[in-house]
């Protein structure tokens, strides 16, 4: 199952007169791609995946998604902390240079 | 790619805290929120103080929740998350779990007088402090949370803090509110299934959740679940829940206590430290955990006399 994905947009306001009176929040911060963040990527082996879900439980962006059964990382948002490589029980997620 | 097994997750797919917020990598109050958020659900309303969070959710008008956030002054989380309770139940909303939540600064240094007054009155909320053991969002200052020996930008080396960690906890259960529990990222499953119980229950409810900061500790975003993990592991941050003040119950009692120096180890905060001072910290460790099992065990006798 995907995220739901949000519009990721930024909001202009044109004129002082269509911001809300008081400031409340009118859109998702989709448009934020914390992924140009990302020093080192996450890399899945599939092949030797358990499909426990431990790495998708532990990353503090939500970015890695659940598709058909295995998981998949979501490098929009990925901020490549390492933690599920850390976590991962059958070390098959490997952190790997970001070549920019 | 191998045959694909259904997938078994220990938590709930849903999610109400979206990518693209603001948050250091590997930091675990992100962490807390993304689970308490799976247990309570849509039907939520949280008050955030100053705070890591209130940068963390993202600027007007943006936010990474699904949940409506009221942004309130440094010490009102409490008393705040109170009045927002009573406005919903004017309207006639008895439905919505309204949330305050807050630092280690603005729970146990300058939201105290706010949180006695709503516990001493047992006002209907949840109130949850991700504690990260320092004033975080300004830059690493010492709180009353920060454990003796740390390094903080106003504790510097020379002058590491001499002073023990206030005891939240027992300050809580002196209230005698409903329920209060620790709960530690490294845990999910134990804090959604604490989450959950909360509730459900009627009046102040309090959560003490163990959030580590990579930035402000100094450790590794990667080693962020280890030392959680560790945390309660060695006893430096037991897990339990506590109802009515009175009734102890230790969620997790590891087989083997590890010796806290693993712990202090994995984070620069602690380096400074020598083998007497951490000798002092694991006497207090030691100490705190026999006080702990000392409590729990008192109430098994309790109900085993007849309650
Ligand atoms: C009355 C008042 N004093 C000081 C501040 C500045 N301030 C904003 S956040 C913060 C630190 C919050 O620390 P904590 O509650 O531990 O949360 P953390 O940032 O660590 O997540 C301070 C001192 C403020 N916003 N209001
Ligand atoms: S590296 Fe960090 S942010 Fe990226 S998918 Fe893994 S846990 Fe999530
Ligand atoms: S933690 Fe590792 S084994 Fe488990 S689902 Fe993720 S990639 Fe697969
Ligand atoms: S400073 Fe610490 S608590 Fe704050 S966002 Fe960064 S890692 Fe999280
Ligand atoms: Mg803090």
């Amino acid at each position: 199952m995907k995220n739901k994905k949000r519009k990721a947009e930024k909001i202009i306001f044109n004129s002082e007169k269509d911001m809300p009176i008081t400031p409340m929040s009118l859109g998702s911060m989709a448009f934020n791609l914390t992924g140009s963040w990302r020093n080192i990527r996450p890399l899945i082996d599939l092949n030797n995946c358990l499909q426990c879900g431990i790495c998708w439980k532990f990353c503090p962006d939500a970015a890695i998604v659940i598709e058909n059964e295995f998981p998949v990382i979501d490098y929009d948002y990925c901020k490549g902390c390492g933690l599920c490589a850390e976590e991962c029980p059958a070390k098959c997620i490997t952190m790997e240079e970001e070549v920019k | 790619m191998k045959k694909a097994r259904t997938m078994k997750l220990s938590l709930p797919i849903e999610e109400y805290m979206n990518p693209g917020h603001l948050a250091c990598q590997g930091c675990g109050a992100t962490l807390a929120m993304r689970y308490v958020l799976k247990a309570l659900g849509q039907k939520t309303v949280l008050c955030i103080p100053a705070c890591c969070w209130s940068v963390i959710d993202g600027p007007f008008p943006y936010s990474c929740l699904d949940v409506p956030i009221f942004h309130c002054a440094f010490e009102t989380a409490a008393a705040s998350a109170s009045g927002v309770k009573a406005g919903l139940e004017m309207v006639g909303d008895k439905e919505t779990t309204v949330v305050a939540w807050a630092g280690d600064g603005g729970t146990f240094d300058i939201g105290i007088q706010a949180l006695s007054g709503a516990a001493e009155r047992n006002d209907n909320i949840i109130y949850v402090c991700y504690d990260n053991e320092a004033y975080m969002n300004t830059g690493i200052q010492r709180s009353s949370a920060t454990p003796y020996g740390a390094w903080t930008t106003t504790t510097p080396v020379k002058h590491f803090k001499d002073q023990p960690k206030k005891d939240i906890v027992a300050i809580m259960a002196a209230h005698r509110i409903p329920y209060l529990a620790t709960a530690s990222v490294a845990y999910p499953e134990d804090l959604f299934r604490k989450m959950k119980k909360a509730k459900e229950i009627k009046g102040t409810r309090f959560f003490h959740i163990f959030a580590p900061c990579p930035t402000g500790w100094r450790s590794r975003p990667e080693d962020t679940i280890k030392l959680a993990r560790l945390a309660v592991q060695t006893c430096y941050f037991p897990l339990f829940e506590v109802e009515w003040g009175e009734k102890y119950t230790i969620n997790i009692k590891p087989k083997e206590k590890k010796p806290v120096v693993d712990y202090l180890r994995l984070q620069g905060r602690f380096s400074h430290l020598t083998e007497k001072e951490i000798e002092l910290i694991q006497a207090g460790i030691d100490r705190q955990w026999h006080r702990l099992l000392r409590l729990a065990s008192e109430r098994e006798k309790l109900s085993v006399g007849g309650e």
